[in-house]
C-alpha cells in the first residue's frame, strides 16, 4: 500500500466513523424522546399517552392525571435525561484527560465530594432547602476538585494522567470514608445510602431549570474542548509537540466535569455506572475522536439513565429500587461483550 | 551501578528494620489502650505471666488475637495489591477493582439478609460462616471476572475493563439486597463492608494464619517473575517466562490471598492501592524488596487504623476499614507529592 493509499483509507475510516456516530446519535436522540414519553405515561398510575398530549399542551388544572404528568412525571423524565448525558460525558472527558480507563467521576472524587458536602448539610442543618443543597454539592464538588488538582500540580514531575486519577482515587477515599463514619456516627446511614445509590424521586421543575443551566455551560465547554481532548488522550508528549496548552486544556475539562457531576449528585446523588461505563461503550461503537464521543456519551447516558428510571419505579412497584442498581443491571452485560471485543483502547 | 545497587539494598534494609520496630511499638501502645486501660508496666507484668486474671483476660483473649489479626490482613491486603498492580500493570489495581471485595460482601449481605436472625447473637460456629461465605463471594467473584476475560489468554487492560464491570453489577446486586434490610442488619452489613476486624478469637486466628502465612510468604518466593511480567510480554516470553501460566497463577494467588483477608476482616477498600504505592515509592520497583516492605507497611498501617479506630470515640468503634482511609490518605498524598 502506498503512501497516498493509506491516507485515502484512513480519511475513508474516518468520515465512515463520522457517519456511524451521526447515525447512532440520530437513533438515539429518537430513543431517548420514545423513552420520555413511555417515562411519563407509565407509573403507579398509567396515563394514555392522549392524556400526556393534552396534560402538555390543554392543561386543565382540575385533573389530578394533568397535574402528576406536569409536576412529577415530566420533570422527572427530563431530569433522568439530563443527568444521565451530564455523568457520561463527564466520564469521558475524565478518560480522557487523565488516560485512564477507570476515570469516573467516583474515581476522581468528585462525587464524594458533593456527597460529603450534601451529608454534612443533611445532618447539621436538617432543615436546609432545594437550593441550599444545590450549593452544597457544588461546593464539595469544588473542593474535592481543587484538591485533587493542587496534589496534581504541586507535586514534582507535574499533572501527568496517573498523578491526577491516583490523586482522584485518594481524596475520594478520604471524603467516601468520612462520609460513612459521619453517617455510620449520626445514625442516618440507611437513608444515605438509598441516596447514595441514586435517587431520581425528588426531581421537580426547580431542579431541572438548575440541570439546564449547569448543561448549557457544561456541555458546550465540553464540545469546545472535544478535539483538544482527543490529542490530549493521545500523550501528554504528542499533545506539547503540537503546540497544545495542555494545562488550560486540564482546568477547562475539569470545569467541565466540576460543572456537570456537581449538578447531577445535587439532583440525585451519586448514580454510579453511567459515567464510567458509558463512554467505554461509546468508544467501542465509536472510536477514539471526542468530538463524536462527547455528543453520543450524552445521548447513551442520557437514554440510559431513562430507561433505568423507568424500571426503578416499575420493577418492585409501588417501591422505588435505586437507579443505580437498574443501570448496573442494563448496561454490564453489555459492557462485559464489549470489554471481551478488541478494540478496548481509550 | 554497583555503588547504586548497594545503596538500595541498605535502604531496603533500614526500611525493614525501621518498620519492624514501629510495629513493636505500636503493639505495645495497642496492647495498652482500649475501652479498658491498662498501664504499660502491668502490660509488661502481664506479658511475663504476673498480672490479674481481668488483665490476662483482656490482653491474651481479647486484644492479642485481635491484634494479630490486624497484623496477618494488613500484610495480606497489600500483597495482593502488589501482586495486582504488578501483573495488571495499572497503578489503580487493588483487589477492589477486581470484584473481589464486592463478591465477598455480596454472599456476606445475602447471608445476613436470609439468616437475619442469626446474625443478632453470632456465636459458636456462625464465626466460621460468615468468613465461609465471604470466601465463596471473593472466589466466585474472581472465577467470574477471569472466566469473562478470557479470549485466548488473558491481556490485562481486558482483566481491568472486566473486573469494573463484574464488580458494578456486584455492588448493583448488593445494594438491592442492602436497601431491604432491617436497620439493624443494615448497619451490621455497612459495618462488615467499610472493614471491620470482628472475629476475634484464638481460633478464629488459627483457622485462618496457616492459610495466610503460607500464600505471604509463597508470594515472596514467587516476586522475581512479576519484575519478568513488567518487562512486557515480548520481553518476558523471550527470557522464557510462561507468561499466561504465570500470570493467571499471580492473579489467583492474590485473589486467594484478599479472598482471606475479607473473610477476617470485611472489604478494606484503600488498604492493597496504598501499601505497595507507598512501599514502591521508598524503596523502588523491584519486587523482590517490594513486596516484604509492602506486607509490613500494610501491616503497620492496620494495626494502627485498628488502635486509633477502637479508642477514639470508645465505647464505640469506627470501622477500621474508615479508619485505614483517613489514616493513611495524607502521607499517600503527601508521597504523590514528593516523588516524581
Amino acid at each position: 500500500m502506498t503512501l497516498s493509499e493509506l491516507e485515502k483509507s484512513h480519511i475513508e475510516g474516518l468520515t465512515s466513523r463520522f457517519f456511524r456516530a451521526a447515525i447512532i446519535f440520530i437513533c438515539g436522540v429518537a430513543a431517548l424522546i420514545v423513552s420520555i414519553g413511555l417515562s411519563v405515561t407509565l407509573g403507579v398510575t398509567d396515563i394514555k399517552l392522549a392524556t400526556v398530549w393534552q396534560a402538555v399542551f390543554v392543561f386543565d388544572p382540575e385533573l389530578t392525571n394533568h397535574q402528576v404528568i406536569r409536576e412529577l412525571r415530566l420533570p422527572r423524565a427530563i431530569g433522568a435525561a439530563l443527568i444521565g448525558s451530564f455523568l457520561a460525558v463527564s466520564g469521558a472527558v475524565m478518560q480522557g484527560l487523565t488516560r485512564n480507563p477507570l476515570a469516573s467521576p467516583s474515581i476522581m472524587g468528585v462525587s464524594h465530594g458533593a456527597a460529603f458536602a450534601l451529608i454534612i448539610a443533611l445532618i447539621f442543618f436538617p432543615a436546609v432547602t432545594n437550593l441550599g443543597m444545590t450549593f452544597a454539592s457544588f461546593a464539595g464538588a469544588g473542593i474535592a476538585v481543587i484538591l485533587v488538582f493542587a496534589v496534581g500540580s504541586f507535586s514534582k514531575g507535574g499533572l501527568t494522567p496517573v498523578k491526577l486519577a491516583l490523586a482522584g482515587v485518594a481524596v475520594g477515599g478520604m471524603l467516601s470514608s468520612l462520609s460513612s463514619a459521619f453517617s455510620l456516627h449520626f445514625q442516618v446511614a440507611k437513608q444515605m445510602s438509598f441516596w447514595y445509590a441514586g435517587d431520581l424521586s425528588g426531581t421537580n421543575w426547580l431542579s431541572v431549570q438548575l440541570l439546564l443551566g449547569a448543561g448549557v455551560v457544561g456541555l458546550l465547554l465540553a464540545l469546545i474542548i472535544s478535539r483538544a481532548v482527543t490529542i490530549l488522550s493521545l500523550g501528554e508528549e504528542v499533545s506539547k509537540g503540537l503546540g497544545q496548552n495542555t494545562l488550560v486544556v486540564k482546568t477547562l475539562g475539569v470545569i467541565v466535569v466540576l460543572v456537570l457531576t456537581g449538578a447531577a449528585v445535587s439532583v440525585a446523588g451519586t448514580v454510579g455506572f453511567v459515567g464510567l461505563v458509558i463512554p467505554h461503550i461509546v468508544r467501542f461503537l465509536v472510536g477514539t475522536d471526542y468530538r463524536l464521543i462527547i455528543p453520543v456519551s450524552a445521548v447513551l447516558g442520557g437514554l440510559l439513565l431513562v430507561i433505568a428510571d423507568i424500571g426503578a419505579r416499575l420493577v418492585n412497584a409501588p417501591y422505588e429500587t435505586p437507579v443505580g442498581a437498574i443501570t448496573a443491571c442494563i448496561g454490564v452485560p453489555f459492557f462485559l461483550y464489549l470489554a471481551r471485543g478488541e478494540r478496548s483502547g481509550l | 551501578m554497583k555503588h547504586f545497587s548497594v545503596q538500595g539494598r541498605s535502604r531496603f534494609w533500614w526500611t525493614m528494620s525501621s518498620l519492624f520496630i514501629l510495629i513493636l511499638v505500636m503493639l505495645f501502645v495497642s496492647l495498652n489502650t482500649g475501652v479498658v486501660q491498662i498501664a504499660p508496666n502491668d502490660v509488661i507484668r502481664t506479658l511475663v505471666g504476673l498480672g490479674d486474671e481481668r488483665q490476662e483476660l483482656v490482653l491474651f483473649d481479647f486484644r492479642l488475637p485481635r491484634m494479630v489479626l490486624a497484623l496477618l490482613v494488613g500484610a495480606g491486603f497489600g500483597i495482593s495489591g502488589a501482586i495486582l498492580q504488578g501483573v495488571t500493570k495499572n497503578e489503580l489495581a487493588d483487589p477492589g477493582i477486581l470484584g473481589i471485595n464486592t463478591g465477598a460482601g455480596l454472599a456476606v449481605v445475602v447471608y445476613i439478609f436470609f439468616f437475619q436472625s442469626s446474625m443478632a447473637s453470632i456465636s459458636g460456629l456462625g464465626v466460621y460462616i460468615l468468613p465461609l461465605f465471604a470466601l465463596i463471594g471473593a472466589f466466585t467473584a474472581a472465577i467470574l471476572v477471569y472466566f469473562l476475560a478470557w479470549k485466548k489468554g488473558v491481556n490485562p487492560v481486558r482483566l481491568i475493563l472486566v473486573g469494573i464491570g463484574v464488580n458494578a453489577g456486584f455492588s448493583a446486586a448488593l445494594i438491592v439486597f442492602q436497601i431491604k434490610m432491617n436497620p439493624q442488619d443494615f448497619t451490621k452489613a455497612l459495618v462488615w463492608l467499610s472493614g471491620d476486624i470482628w472475629g476475634s478469637s484464638w481460633s478464629f486466628v488459627l483457622a485462618l494464619l496457616p492459610w495466610i502465612v503460607a500464600l505471604i510468604i509463597y508470594s515472596l518466593y514467587k516476586s522475581p517473575v512479576i519484575n519478568i511480567l513488567n518487562l512486557g510480554e515480548q520481553m518476558a516470553v523471550g527470557l522464557g517466562a510462561r507468561v499466561e501460566r504465570e500470570r493467571r497463577f499471580l492473579l489467583l494467588l492474590a485473589v486467594a490471598i484478599a479472598g482471606l483477608c475479607v473473610a477476617a476482616a470485611g472489604g478494606i477498600a484503600f488498604l492493597g492501592l496504598v501499601a505497595p504505592h507507598i512501599a514502591r515509592r521508598i524503596v523502588g520497583p523491584k519486587h523482590q524488596q517490594l513486596l516484604p516492605v509492602t506486607a509490613l507497611l500494610g501491616a503497620l498501617i492496620l494495626l494502627v487504623a485498628d488502635t486509633i479506630g477502637k479508642n477514639i470515640i470508645a465505647p464505640a468503634e469506627i470501622p477500621v476499614g474508615i479508619v485505614v482511609t483517613i489514616v493513611s490518605t495524607p502521607y499517600f498524598i503527601y508521597l504523590l507529592m514528593k516523588t516524581n
